[in-house]
């Protein structure tokens, strides 16, 4: 995995990725990951990450260590269309984020921008909180250290886990010159 | 590129699209099938008729990419960042500053600046000081228009039934580029409108009922379809009322929200010209009577309460006598979901004659200039004004807490504004709760949520 903000120093093969878990509940919507009087007033990747998870914490990006992996309830990331959301969590040094399931415009954005958004329904209860998690970026599936068990997530389009592989559309872009579904 | 020369520029834009008039009267399929098969990329190329099917993923064509102020800066740095510094064509790309307008300080003002520098390189469309939802349905959205926006409430325009879904910030950038995104083709939940809504009850208090019923996530990839059970059903709902039913679908997570063209679609298109793009040929796409929906919802509007949301969660919500004795601090009426012309008119009709109350702010900020401009000549201004209320510039200003009407520590604010989220308006202790204008404006008159139709 490669992307500018590169959070993912904890892997040992570049798609994979290990993390310890933070564990959030449902309906942890964007205005909770980044608030708009932050987001709007800085185009930097950096300064957004210092307010990552601000509403839930805004000593959050403080508290993690990078490669660190969200794992959420249901709905994860609803609410506005904000990138800067994944942008902040994966500059933070978040790694991945896995949840029960995603808002639609959170999820796109997470591929575009290069962040893995694994969509588990099963990991429901699974996971303590620090629990080392081991995600295959090829498998598209995610382990839990502690008690050996595998989930695989929700099936991607072939074409957007090309994006997260290569740390997102800006990054795909610049490799191939053209966009992962142009005809 | 101003409004005003755009409108000279075009007049209406015939569109080639193969076999439109066989995806049109094809009976099986539903809105989002239609309107996503017309702008199939694949088959405009091939000219050929390709049926996009629920869960298809196609390549379209998109007619108006929008950004704002907080996410076309985002879009712009992805942009430079790919090397691209041709668009694929300017007239459909549109920046609006809207949310923080006129700059509350510096770093908005350089972000402010970032955007007008961008607009004049590329001679697209910029306007400043309406916020973008309402500007796209007072100038630009026709029916079957595809309109992507970096803003979440871009599914507002389902009003007019365009196609009008929100994305993010580097894939709005990609459609700059390429004039085409990937859309997956939604499933679609239709919706049975019956009844009549009693005196104080609006379109906004009938859309959080539903969202309270499904759920923040109850329509979440979703279409929505609104249908009318009889002639006088959907008499009652006038544009602004579906402008702020599609808007607010939003927070159940739907990907489009649709009214079906009527009259009424028609009346407001001629009285309100398109300008630019948005003079593209119109497509009435009508849902075929066998299409197939993933789930049918009924709602009897005469059955619906005053509804009041909150706090932290839209799907949190109560009638309006079960928080009617809650003190509030601020009292907001405006926003893309509630700031219209209509909704500015009750809040008049409530205010005129009172005061609000002591202990409460109320602040009044309309959507747009033109709905500024209205609310002026119709005298409403000077009655908020008598009443002790503050009427703002056009902005998106108090609903995302940005300025114009921000809260404090563990203040409490009712607001006819689009979410509630925790530190949605200001400090994380703040509390927001989410009503219709009339709501909002009884609230102010008496301190604390208060139901309106003491006052119809």
């Amino acid at each position: 995995m490669k992307g500018a903000g590169d959070s993912s120093s904890l892997t040992t093969d570049g798609n994979i990725l290990i993390g310890r878990a933070w564990i959030f509940g449902d309906n942890i919507n964007t205005d909770i990951i980044i608030p708009f009087r932050f987001k709007s007033r800085t185009n930097d990747p950096y300064e957004m990450a210092k307010y990552a998870m601000y509403g839930f914490d805004p000593d959050f990006h403080k508290k993690i260590s990078k490669g660190d992996i969200v794992v959420a309830g249901r709905n994860f990331g609803g609410g506005s269309s904000r990138e800067q959301a994944p942008v902040a969590l994966k500059y933070a040094g978040i790694s991945a984020v896995i949840a029960e399931s995603f808002a639609r415009i959170f999820y796109r954005n997470a591929f575009a921008i290069g962040l893995p958004a694994l969509e588990i329904p099963e990991i429901k209860g699974k996971v303590n909180q620090g629990d080392e998690l081991k995600i295959d970026i090829n498998k598209f599936s995610a382990e839990i250290s502690r008690t050996k068990q595998i989930f695989q997530a929700k099936n991607v389009p072939e074409f957007m886990r090309q994006m997260l592989l290569e740390g997102g559309l800006v990054e795909y872009y610049k490799r191939y010159k053209r966009f992962p579904w142009a005809h | 590129m101003s409004a005003s020369s755009l409108q000279q520029q075009y007049h209406q834009q015939k569109q080639d699209i193969p076999h439109l008039k066989s995806i049109l009267v094809d009976n099986s399929l539903t809105f989002a099938e239609k309107a996503i098969s017309i702008k199939n990329v694949e088959a405009r190329n091939k000219k050929s008729k390709v049926i996009s099917a629920t869960g298809d993923i196609v390549v379209v064509d998109v007619d108006l990419a929008m950004a704002q102020d907080s996410t076309g800066p985002l879009a712009i740095r992805s942009l430079d960042e790919m090397g691209i510094d041709k668009l694929h064509d300017p007239s459909k790309v549109l920046l609006i500053i809207d949310h923080t307008f006129p700059a509350a300080d510096e770093k908005v003002a350089n972000l402010h600046a970032l955007i007008r520098d961008f607009v004049s390189r590329h001679n697209c469309l910029l306007v400043e000081g309406s916020i973008s939802h309402q500007y796209i349905l007072e100038y630009l959205a026709t029916p079957g228009m595809m309109i992507l926006g970096a803003d979440s409430h871009t599914c507002q325009a389902g009003c007019v039934s365009a196609f009008a879904c929100g994305i993010g910030s580097t894939e709005i950038a990609a459609v700059w580029a390429t004039g085409q995104l990937w859309l997956r083709v939604p499933e679609t939940i239709k919706i049975n409108l019956s009844g009549i809504l009693n005196k104080g009850v609006f379109a906004r208090d009938l859309i959080l009922d539903y969202i309270g019923k499904v759920g923040e996530d109850g329509a979440n990839y979703k279409s929505l379809e609104w249908k009318f059970s009889k002639e006088n059903v959907r008499k009652q709902f006038s544009m602004d009322s579906r402008a702020c039913i599609s808007n607010a679908s939003m927070e159940c997570g739907a990907k489009i929200s649709v009214f079906p063209v009527d009259e009424i679609t028609r009346n407001y298109l001629n009285q309100n010209p398109r300008i630019g793009n948005g003079n593209l040929e119109k497509i009435e796409i009508q849902s075929g009577d066998s299409a197939r929906y993933i789930d049918e919802f009924e709602i009897e509007c005469n059955n619906i309460e005053p509804q009041v949301s909150g706090p932290d969660n839209v799907d949190k919500v109560h009638s309006v006598d079960e928080l009617g004795n809650l003190e509030i601090d601020q009292a907001f009426i405006g926003s893309s979901t509630n700031g219209r012309i209509e909704d500015l008119e009750i809040a008049a009709r409530i205010l005129k004659s009172r005061k609000v109350h002591n202990n409460t702010r109320c602040v009044v900020t309309p959507a747009s200039v033109r709905v500024y401009e209205e609310a002026i000549k119709r005298g409403y201004v000077e009655i908020y004004l008598e009443s002790g209320a503050v009427f703002t510039n056009a902005t998106c200003g108090a609903c995302v807490g940005t300025h114009l009407g921000a809260l404090g520590e563990n203040e409490i604010c009712v607001s006819s504004s689009s979410r509630n989220f925790v530190g949605r308006m200001g400090a994380l202790s703040s509390k927001v709760y989410l009503a219709s204008p009339a709501t909002v404006a009884a609230s102010a008159i008496e301190g604390k949520i208060a139901d309106p139709r003491r006052y119809m």
